[in-house]
């Protein structure tokens, strides 16, 4: 271990982290954290929300038609200045280039004709959801337009409008306060980003979005996948709500007190909000660390400047990477950081420590692609002691500064020095205002600085739209059962808690509600079709059939009078060939119809057998019985319900105990 | 109405004045459907009087139903003043001096982040503040002439337009652009390619398709490019500087006379019609198409002709016109009328009567056609040849807009028929031309393989 990694540990502990399984509600209360969601979910409309593509058609990212090119100057806001975001895209110079292919974008995805007509479908779905999340409804919509400088909408805005405030839902132990439910359009799918380019895929663009922000009022990671989950839940229920990979987003806010609201972006699963949040707590309490560390040092952040100097990069060729800067021409550049000693190995995620959010601004800002730094703390570092040496005496940095190594093309050295400078200032105030991309293993990366309020503007190319009772009302008439009483419903019917999430996030109360009462089936025994049964069938696939099916071979069952034990037998095989016939179905399980006296004679048969064959040895309770029904699964399955022939088997057993 | 109601009307001007809540007021909105806590905004005078818009705390405006107002209670009070940031163009030796003229298009334009009222930005301050990039190409000047809607320009804009241009030039300007609303930019580029003859610099013309208030707005690069070409080029004609393809690439330099918009919506909506544009402008260079157009000079001097006739119409035809349309423009006293007839130049025979009546009494009328391209044929068939001896004149491959402009520039001179016809025909700037190069007409078909291939390979 070097001494880095030690300072590393060191600090870890320092901040207090601990693994997410080992953290109490006392540990996020002591962090001071807060958490509030941005659940995003693609409504299921057959088209787009302001032009008339078709929906849900995506593509390949090489399967395209046409590609246009775009680039996104920042607009001023209402006090005459430029948005921080919007200065920090204009600063990467980005080229957009867009793919377009004719079945799912027209002239409207590449902002070349103004929206259509609001799509009226969106609005009676969405307005379900609202009503379901107990939102007021506004008296009339106003499109909005959300600036996005980062190129993932070709307007460089989004249209959004809001359809209600100040809802709520319940979680487990509280209750959650909505601030907003609102319309919006989707946006495009990133293909790449590299260097100064980047693509995008147009088809999901467009696709209507619902997104319920909900307070912060998540005091730990998991109340906020609890109420994430409720919220997904609840929007299934509507039956509105699109379904499959990317059909439902989160956007995550974390805070700790003295902290600053960080926004993680573009979260795909539930299940992954507890790790990221509470990784993005103790990165705030690291930074917060920082921050006193440096006001002690250095109380006058004015008066600290970086200072820096171009290195030859031929001299740096015995370095595996740098051997690439010499060859392309680019420029080689040290700089150093006075009193920033022990702060670029201090930690702040697992595996990162604060360089990591130098060499993520060098990323995103001066789009230079990693790795594109060294720096003087490395865990495991690619430069020798020597060399740093040589660069300390070359900047003639003191014993308690640090130093950076980058390289850049010529075109982006201004700015790679003035992000690495910039950061470091930031350290001062603690946690930057930042949108955070998150990693599957629970980390995240810099995104771009969180956008300001002033980028909210009507959207001139539309009218409002009015929203009378009588709209409200009639939709409130088809309103699903409240997602509380569904868990209500749940518990009385004795399905056990690990059905619910595939129960709900299919929307499949209805479906059972339904089957139970035409089939006079018990719930919990469909539900459990489903949810395990099904579930363990497909995997991570999407069934090959739809409930209708199931319904035709409940209807087939009936007819033929066959006990309801063959259904999963039969679902089987139905999941494999989704077209076969139901008599098929039967011909290959082996099904004969037997009449019960047929299959009841056997019993004392096999009794006998299993005495002869000694097999009494087994010592097993029901051991005899287990061996009997083997025997007669085959006949008995679909003729009686294997239960009844349990206990008939069961009975003649203990019958002949007796006899002897 | 009180500036305190500002667009309110009807029953939701009564709901403010009851509970004495004001625009701009932060106020609390009890309503059946919950409450509601934002600032009042202004109401645009063309929406319904039954809602209310208020900003919430978010940035987002929502309305609020009249009829399900309880309460309504100001909490404190927020006027928006919004202005354009200035900041003085600087001026930098050895750079050319351009004069751009405005007309009331909002080429550069900033949006009221509240209201959504779009402000235009004109001066060199503030188009400097939002166009940095401006002062790398010229020596900016600007001076607004008019503030009217591109549909409202017409003859007196035109001649007031032509005559600041002249004196602009004999002072010794570098180049001119005329910012443009892009509906009718064709419209005055070929008034300006009459009225304007002889130039020594370039005179471009240039808008937006998509306003500035917006990231991927076309206006800046417009005015990139309108200042490269009006500033560095040596193309001295009067031309339309816009997009090339709809990416933000290139704009094209197109002849004034024969440029066209042909898209409502695209940015690339300008095109040469009948022949090809005369360059292609980067940021960097000008790269010539043609070759034959009208060099710059450095003497200073230009021709201005400021005169046109306001009583001349363009009759579409289209089949089963009746003859009443053509008596009626008689009638009111209109001189000269320009048909845009089908195919070759045709129009039907039930007309016929109208057209004698409408000759003899002096209207003169030119034959354009409505395909754009191509020229007028009349020989081909007995209906041109008919339509020819009864007066109509064949105006060769003038576009119908363009021998609009210049039947009105020309009737603005003279009545006499043989003069009206000679000025007519002699071609000015490219509007009429010898014949068309085989690519002069180019609409590629989509769907097609090769076409197909062509769009995946360049950006459209």
């Amino acid at each position: 271990m070097n001494k880095w990694e030690e300072n590393w540990q060191k600090t870890r502990k320092q901040v207090g982290w601990v693994a997410l399984k080992d953290a109490t509600p006392e540990t996020y209360q002591k962090l001071g954290f807060k958490c509030g969601l941005e659940v995003h979910q693609q409504l299921d409309t057959k088209k787009k929300l302001f032009c008339r593509c078709a929906t849900g058609i995506y593509h390949d990212f090489d399967n395209y038609d046409a590609e246009i090119v775009r680039h996104m100057r920042p607009t001023l806001s209402e006090l005459g200045e430029y948005d921080g975001t919007a200065l920090m895209e204009f600063k990467t110079k980005k080229q957009i280039i867009y793919r377009i292919k004719n079945d799912s974008a027209c002239t409207y995805e590449v902002d070349d004709t103004p929206p259509f007509l609001f799509n009226e479908e969106a609005l009676s779905h969405a307005m379900q959801i609202a009503l379901l999340l107990k939102m007021n409804i506004v008296g009339e919509l106003h499109i909005t337009r959300k600036q996005y400088l980062d190129g993932s909408i070709p307007t460089g805005f989004q249209r959004t409008t809001i359809l209600g405030i100040e809802g709520e839902i319940p979680i487990s132990n509280k209750k959650i306060r909505i601030i907003q439910f609102s319309i919006e359009e989707d946006s495009c799918r990133e293909v790449s980003d590299i260097r100064h380019t980047r693509i995008y895929y147009t088809d999901r663009l467009g696709m209507p979005l619902c997104e319920t922000v909900t307070y912060p009022d998540m005091l730990t990671p998991l109340e906020a996948a609890e109420a994430g989950q409720y919220i997904r839940f609840l929007a299934r229920s509507s039956g509105k709500a699109r379904t499959g990979i990317g059909a439902a987003r989160q956007d995550v806010n974390v805070s700790v007190t003295g902290g600053t609201r960080v926004e993680i972006k573009g979260v795909a699963h539930i299940k992954w909000i507890p790790k990221l949040t509470h990784n993005e707590a103790f990165r705030q309490k690291a930074l917060l660390d920082i921050k006193q560390k440096l006001n002690k040092l250095i109380p006058e952040p004015a008066k600290w400047n970086t200072s820096w100097i171009e290195l030859h990069a031929d001299k740096w060729k015995h370095i595996p990477i740098l051997k690439r800067v010499a060859k392309e021409g680019w420029k080689l550049v040290a700089i150093n950081l006075p009193a920033f000693k022990n702060i670029l190995s201090f930690f702040t995620q697992p595996g990162k420590c604060f360089a990591d959010e130098l060499s993520d601004r060098l990323k995103v800002i001066a789009c230079l692609e990693k790795p594109n730094m060294f720096h003087s703390e490395e865990l495991n570092p690619a430069i020798n002691e020597e060399d740093w040496q040589k660069i300390n005496d070359l900047l003639k940095s003191k014993a308690k500064d640090a130093q950076i190594l980058l390289w850049t093309p010529v075109e982006d050295l201004k700015t790679a020095v003035e992000t690495i400078s910039e950061r470091c200032q930031l350290a001062w105030e603690g946690v930057p205002n930042e949108t955070r991309k998150s990693l599957s293993n629970g980390t995240t990366v810099f995104e771009r600085v969180l956008p300001g309020p002033d980028r909210m503007y009507p959207d001139t190319d539309s009218a409002p739209i009015p929203i009378t009772d009588e709209v409200i009302e009639s939709a409130r008439k088809l309103l699903p059962v409240d997602l509380q009483d569904r868990l209500k419903q749940l518990k009385k019917w004795n399905v056990p808690q690990d059905a619910y999430t595939y129960i709900l996030r299919n929307n499949l109360m209805p479906v059972i509600e339904q089957m139970s009462a035409g089939f006079d089936l018990s719930p919990k025994f469909l539900a459990l079709l489903y949810a395990h049964t099904l579930k363990s069938m497909q995997g991570s696939g999407p069934l090959p059939f739809g409930n209708d099916r199931i319904v035709d071979l409940l209807k087939f069952i009936k007819k033929r009078s066959l006990a309801i034990d063959i259904l999963p037998e039969m679902l089987k095989i139905l999941f494999r060939n989704p077209n076969m016939t139901f008599s098929s179905i039967l011909d290959v399980i082996g099904y004969k119809q037997a009449e019960v006296i047929e299959i009841y004679d056997n019993v004392s048969t096999l009794i006998m057998m299993f005495s002869k064959f000694k097999l009494k040895k087994v010592a097993r309770p029901g051991a005899e019985a287990d061996w009997i029904m083997g025997r007669l699964h085959k006949l008995a399955l679909g003729n009686v319900p294997l239960k009844e022939v349990r206990t008939k088997v069961e009975a003649a057993i203990a019958a002949e105990v007796k006899h002897a | 109405m009180l500036d305190i109601f500002k667009g309110y009307k009807g029953r939701a001007l009564e709901v403010l004045k009851s509970f004495q809540a004001r625009v701009w007021g932060d106020t609390t909105v009890e309503t059946t459907r919950g409450k509601f806590q934002g600032i009042i905004l202004p109401r645009s005078e063309n929406d319904d009087d039954k809602h209310i818009v208020i900003k919430l705390i978010t940035g987002y405006n929502v309305g609020i139903d009249v009829d399900t107002i309880l309460e309504m209670k100001e909490t404190g009070y927020k006027e928006a003043h919004y202005k354009i940031p200035e900041r003085e163009f600087p001026f930098t030796e050895g750079l050319p001096k351009v004069k751009l003229f405005g007309t009331g298009g909002t080429i550069a334009s900033r949006l009221d982040y509240r209201t959504g009222a779009v402000i235009p930005a004109f001066s060199p301050g503030e188009l400097y503040g939002a166009v940095p990039e401006l002062a790398d190409i010229c020596n900016l000047d600007t001076e607004k002439l008019f503030a009217v809607f591109s549909e409202n320009m017409g003859p007196e804009q035109y001649k007031k337009l032509a005559i600041s241009i002249g004196e602009e030039i004999k002072k010794g300007i570098d180049g001119i652009i005329i910012g443009h609303g892009t509906d009718t930019m064709h419209h005055t580029a070929a008034a300006m390619s009459y009225m304007l003859q002889n130039l020594p610099v370039p005179v471009i013309m240039v808008g937006s398709q998509r306003s500035s208030d917006r990231p991927s707005s076309d206006a800046a690069l417009n005015l990139m490019h309108a200042a490269k070409a009006a500033g560095h080029s040596d193309i001295a004609e009067v031309m339309v500087n816009m997009f090339g393809p709809t990416s933000d690439e290139y704009a094209l330099l197109h002849q004034g006379t024969r440029v066209r918009k042909m898209h409502s919506s695209y940015r690339s909506t300008f095109r040469t019609i009948g022949d090809t544009p005369i360059a292609m402008v980067t940021r960097d260079e000008i790269i010539p198409i043609k070759t034959d157009y009208n060099k710059r000079r450095t003497d200073c001097k230009v021709d201005v002709y400021p005169y046109f006739e306001e009583r001349v119409a363009i009759a579409y035809y289209y089949p089963n016109m009746h003859p009443d349309i053509i008596d009626a423009l008689t009638d009111n006293g209109y001189k000269g009328i320009v048909i845009a007839g089908t195919g070759l130049g045709h129009i039907n025979k039930p007309l016929y009567p109208a057209i004698r009546r409408a000759v003899e009494k002096g209207v003169h009328i030119y034959m354009t056609v409505q395909t754009l391209w191509g020229f007028v044929h009349m020989f081909v068939y007995d209906t041109g040849r008919d339509l020819m001896s009864m007066g109509i004149v064949p105006g060769e491959n003038l576009l119908p807009e363009v021998a609009y402009i210049k039947l009105g520039w020309v009737l603005g001179q003279t009545t006499d028929p043989e003069e009206v016809k000679r000025l007519m025909l002699t071609p000015v700037a490219g509007d009429i031309t010898d014949g068309e190069p085989y690519n002069g007409y180019l609409i590629f078909q989509g769907g097609i393989p090769e076409v197909e291939e062509f769009i995946r390979k360049y950006h459209k």
